[in-house]
């Protein structure tokens, strides 16, 4: 079964039982001495597959060393014949003949290193997707288990604060009051800031000696001195 | 493996940048594994816990109950859950112990700056699948 096969039983199951079985610390145990044997069979697989190698370049040196040495004796021996020593041409046979059963023993050999070789690079595939596969499988036990952990924890400490016997909505509606408090406190201190600032103006220009401010006491004096001129009159 | 708190060091003002000098608060919660909690101004209601494992670390909001979902709503809810998750930007929904959550998964190597990202877009997604998802709850 897959892992997540595994954890979805589990979840299944009951909490309590996802806490317990898939933290079975003998188990994740098990799984890691496994993980440790594969890579143990990995590096001398490896080693393995280095010296069976080297024989099968060997061997096929030693088939082409016969080749060239077989071409060379039959040259040699289809001279002897040209020239009728029927005797050194058939002392060269027997030396064909020996390098004949030599290529046919490497040729053999190169076969059955060929062989080797290739049945370590599938027992290196399979234990290294052993490998991965354990590691998977211990990876997710920690990590739901820590996942299981964090949770309790999380739930305690919400239960203690009391936070979250509010619900979603009470949450969403006082999260959005505050927001809407801000807002209304800014667009109050926006208004604030503008009446503040056309004050500020205001008293400057009247210092400055513009504006309605700056030209009532004038107009008063000017008023009053009127009314006098006319009581005169 | 750096304990989380040391690993999550300078992370609220990390926050703090990303968010315009909104206040952000990082407090461990004693346990048998490492969880930092992280509470965010004006959010207080929609905290967001940090955990760490070997191999992750997930940042993981609270949404709601399942009593909370309102019973007839509830097979639509799951589905239109389902239907939203790769739409949502770095958060998924989940479920743990009967509460929906939001969570961000990170590698146990990701940086601070990473996690910073993930906490801004999770809080974000939150209070937003909360006023989306709000019609489907008691």
């Amino acid at each position: 079964m897959s892992v997540i096969g595994k954890i979805a039983t589990l979840i299944k199951g009951s909490a309590r039982e996802l806490g317990e079985s898939i933290v079975d610390a003998n188990g994740v145990r098990i799984y890691e001495q496994e993980i440790r044997d594969a890579h143990e069979a990995i590096t001398k697989a490896k080693t393995d597959l280095t010296g069976v190698m080297a024989k099968e370049m060997q061997s096929a040196r030693e088939i082409e060393r016969a080749r060239a040495e077989i071409a060379r004796l039959e040259n040699l021996a289809l001279e002897a014949l040209e020239k009728s020593k029927e005797d050194l041409a058939e002392e060269v046979a027997a030396k064909v003949a020996e390098q004949e059963a030599e290529l046919e023993k490497q040729t053999q050999l190169h076969a059955d290193y060929a062989l080797h070789a290739n049945r370590l690079k599938d027992l290196i595939k399979a234990s290294e997707a052993r490998i991965r596969e354990h590691e998977r499988e211990v990876q997710m036990a920690k990590t739901t288990e820590s996942v299981y952990k964090a949770t309790q924890t999380i739930s305690e400490s919400i239960g203690s604060s009391g936070s979250k016997l509010m619900s979603a909505k009470e949450s969403l509606e006082r999260i959005k009051k505050r927001h809407e408090d801000q807002a209304d406190r800014m667009t109050a201190s926006e208004a604030l800031d503008k009446e503040f600032g056309t004050k500020a103006l205001e008293a400057k220009l009247a210092a400055a000696g513009i504006g309605d401010d700056a030209q009532r006491k004038a107009k008063v004096m000017e008023r009053i001195r009127a009314r006098a001129a006319a009581d005169k009159a | 493996m750096q304990s989380l708190q040391k690993r999550l060091e300078g992370l609220d003002a990390l926050l703090e940048a990303r968010l315009f000098d909104v206040p952000v608060s990082l407090q461990p919660i004693p346990g048998e594994v490492p969880v930092v909690q992280v509470v965010i101004g004006g959010r207080e209601e929609l905290p967001i816990f940090i955990t760490a494992s070997p191999d992750q670390i997930l940042c993981i909001c609270y949404l709601w109950r399942d009593a909370e979902i309102r019973p007839e709503k509830r097979l639509e809810l799951l589905e239109l859950m389902l239907d939203l998750n790769p739409a949502i930007p770095l958060s998924s929904f989940g479920r743990v112990e009967g509460c929906h959550v939001l969570f961000g998964a990170l590698s146990a190597n990701a940086r601070r700056e990473a996690i910073a990202d993930d906490i801004v877009a999770l809080s974000d997604n939150a209070l937003d699948a909360l006023e989306a998802l709000a019609e489907y709850l008691n």
